[in-house]
């Protein structure tokens, strides 16, 4: 017995080294290949990209810094007047948050109710459950400018187009967001108000909303952040706002440069400011939830 | 617990409530004001004056049909058929729709016993049910009708122009020139243009029929006459799409690439300087705040409009964001397994690749994943500013305002392309890391 096991270990030590070193030949074959694909991937679309680009990345590389250094160097000729400008496009900031701020909050009104009209156990209708998915699967995937360009061809420029384009694509998001927090939710709080008779409404306000209002508030605060820059984007195509008044700014070239700055300062400073004050009231929403 | 402890809780309770009372009524109460003020500050009463319902019904009725001109050069009396009135609509000499008969008076059969016909001299005749029948003299540079003074508000007449609208089709009249509007569902000459020599041949002809054009076999033909499209610029448009996603991808992962070390460098974990720490924190905030827009608007001087701008553009502001991330992923890595691998008296390069990013490649690469579905989003507007991909040709065919059907066929195109890499990112998602549930 003793000698059968002895002699048939080294036997058995010497397979499983060569097992597993072929095992891991083969898999640093495909990690390589793998690599060695993306790597391809890469150059291959840095190439394309750079031929399809009007001017090429290695003549264009040194002239990063003219622009910036155009508008900053004419904006500190001017600088007696940036205040002056500041406040002369303070009302378009107002406008671009306030575009933000409205389509998320109907955003997630509409993100609400499609995803607990899309969430197992809590649907009013549970046969409609993958309609409402699909419904929000689509409102998530168009992209905010499709709608805008084509409501502004209809209602004219402004920021209603920007506000509706804005508002279908969050509430889109969040309903996909709300969702994976309300498939979690426990049961048990609906069940109980099912007993006492409660109607579906009085079931989502007082049995769901409770366990998942901190996460859906802290996930509205995060699309507010992306919604900002997204009204300040479509601003530039002619839905109102901040970024309308850069490109006019902009349009315009050399000699209103210091109006672009102004707006670029106004801009940069109001998404650092939500940045911050979001991220602070997100951590505290989702530290209180730990506890 | 006494009666006085008992008085200052049920206080305390009551305090509670009326306070969550407050919360309860206020936040709703808040937001309505707000709305109001919105309604206001939006100027949404007036909207309804702004609001063009023409354009809407245009853009309503284009996008899922298509029109056919009958047009009468009245200089030279030479009359020509085309789709959507382009050039490259156009049907070759000799031929033309079998709604239109005749020779010398060309009769156009609009449908539903509309008809209007094309007569020597530049007179017309357009016959409409239950009206009676219009006669009109083109001469010049006027228009002489036998409308009477009272008019249908379905006809606009003066004496330079005519223009009549029925549901069966619309006719314009002016001394040039005079020209009728059929309109059809569908989407025409999607497949192949009238001077292919495919156009109107059934599938299965293409596919199991006799050689159509003696030059080339059926399928190659075929394929290559649908490539080249010069009305719906399948080619321009596959390359247009294939343009965004590359701007996604060499964005978001360039970003990556960049992201890591640099996530390295702000981790608290494994960067001892202070000073290096905050200046790559303030780095990737910055960059971050900037916003794409203004990158955009910044890299398009340099290196003019493209895919590369566009890929660049996204990969300064996703660098910011994955380095954030990142370093906050680096520094909630478990101290253990890199001990472990530091105790078989690893290197701190060996340290790092076996301790650490093991770790931390599922956070990364599910966010990586993540940005990647959303950048194609992202790609498709800064295409829109940039000039490059599916956003640039949206942006052109929506700003000429005319072939809203292209605009239809972009919208339908950019959807499934978006809900393709949402699915493909997910997919790759499950390969890679396995799935959640």
């Amino acid at each position: 017995m003793a000698d059968i096991s002895l002699s048939g270990a080294p036997h058995q030590v010497d397979g499983i080294q060569a097992s597993y070193m072929a095992q891991v030949q083969r898999r640093r074959l495909y990690g390589g290949l793998t690599l060695l694909i993306f790597v391809v991937l890469m150059v291959s679309g840095f190439n394309v990209a750079d031929d399809r680009n009007a001017g090429g990345f290695w003549e264009g590389l040194h002239q990063i810094g003219d622009y910036p250094a155009d508008v900053l160097s004419e904006a500190w000729e001017k600088r007696a007047d940036l205040p002056a400008l500041i406040a002369k496009y303070f009302p378009a900031l107002v406008e671009t948050i306030n575009i933000a701020a409205v389509s998320t909050l109907i955003g997630a009104i509409g993100g609400l109710f499609l995803s607990l009209l899309g969430t197992r156990g809590l649907a009013k209708w549970p046969l409609l459950i993958p309609l409402f998915r699909r419904i929000s699967d689509i409102m998530r995937a168009v992209p905010e400018i499709v709608i805008a360009l084509v409501l502004i061809f209809v209602l004219g420029g402004g920021p209603v187009p920007a506000m509706i384009a804005i508002a279908i694509h969050t509430a889109g998001a969040l309903a996909k967001m709300f969702s994976e927090v309300s498939e979690n939710t426990d049961l048990k709080a609906v069940e109980g108000l099912a007993s006492t008779g409660a109607t579906w409404s009085q079931r989502m306000l007082l049995g769901v909303l409770p366990q998942v209002a901190p996460n859906y508030v802290s996930y509205t605060l995060l699309r507010f952040e992306i919604n900002i820059r997204a009204s300040a984007i479509l601003g530039f195509v002619g839905a109102g706002g901040l970024g309308y008044e850069l490109r006019n700014s902009m349009a315009w070239g050399p000699g209103r440069f210091d109006e672009a700055a102004a707006i670029f300062i106004l801009l940069f400073g109001t998404i650092v400011f939500f940045d911050q004050v979001s991220s602070r009231y997100r951590n505290r929403l989702t530290e209180g939830q730990g506890q | 617990m006494t009666t006085i402890d008992l008085d200052a809780t049920k206080f305390d309770a009551e305090k509670l409530f009326q306070r969550k009372r407050l919360i309860g009524f206020g936040i709703p109460a808040v937001i309505a004001v707000y709305f109001v003020y919105i309604f206001f500050a939006f100027d949404l009463p007036g909207l309804a004056g702004r609001a063009n319902m023409e354009n809407a019904v245009t853009l309503a009725s284009d996008s899922w049909s298509h029109k056919v001109h009958v047009t009468r050069d009245n200089r030279s009396g030479e009359i020509t058929y085309a789709v959507e009135g382009e050039r490259k609509g156009r049907y070759p000499d000799g031929q033309r729709p079998d709604w239109v008969t005749g020779d010398d008076a060309i009769i156009i059969d609009l449908g539903r016993e509309h008809i209007v016909r094309y007569l020597p001299d530049n007179r017309t005749e357009i016959e409409i049910p239950g009206f009676q029948l219009i006669e009109v003299q083109a001469e010049g540079r006027t228009v002489t009708t036998n409308l009477p003074d009272d008019l249908p508000d379905w006809i606009s007449a003066s004496d330079r122009r005519v223009g009549i609208t029925t549901p069966e089709g619309r006719i314009t009249l002016t001394g040039a020139r005079t020209e009728v509007f059929n309109y059809f569902p569908g989407w025409e000459l999607f497949w192949f243009t009238l001077d292919s020599p495919y156009y109107g041949q059934s599938l299965a002809t293409i596919l199991f029929g006799d050689q159509i054009d003696p030059a080339r076999s059926n399928i190659t033909g075929a394929v290559s006459d649908w490539w080249n499209n010069a009305m719906w610029r399948h080619k321009d448009v596959a390359w247009a799409i294939g343009e965004t996603i590359l701007m996604a991808f060499l964005g978001t992962m360039g970003a990556a690439i960049i992201a890591l070390p640099l996530g390295f460098l702000a981790a608290k974990r494994f960067s001892p300087f202070m000073l290096v720490r905050a200046a790559t924190r303030r780095l990737f905030d910055f960059v971050r705040g900037v916003d794409a827009l203004i990158w955009t608007v910044v890299l398009a001087r340099a290196f003019g409009p493209g895919p590369l701008t566009g890929a660049l553009a996204i990969l300064i502001t996703d660098t910011g964001t994955f380095g954030k991330i990142f370093s906050e992923a680096l520094e909630n890595v478990d101290q253990k397994q890199i001990e472990g691998v530091a105790s078989t008296g690893a290197k701190p390069l060996q340290r790092y690749r076996f301790g650490v990013i093991p770790q931390i490649v599922p956070v990364l690469l599910a966010q990586i994943l993540y940005f990647l579905e959303s950048n194609t989003r992202s790609a498709t507007i800064i295409g829109a500013i940039t000039g490059g991909g599916i956003g640039l040709m949206l942006t052109q065919a929506i700003q000429t305002q005319k072939d809203w059907e292209e605009v239809a066929y972009y919208i339908v195109l950019i959807i499934a392309m978006v809900m393709f890499m949402d699915w493909f990112s997910g997919w790759l998602r499950g390969k890679l890391i396995g799935r959640k549930d």
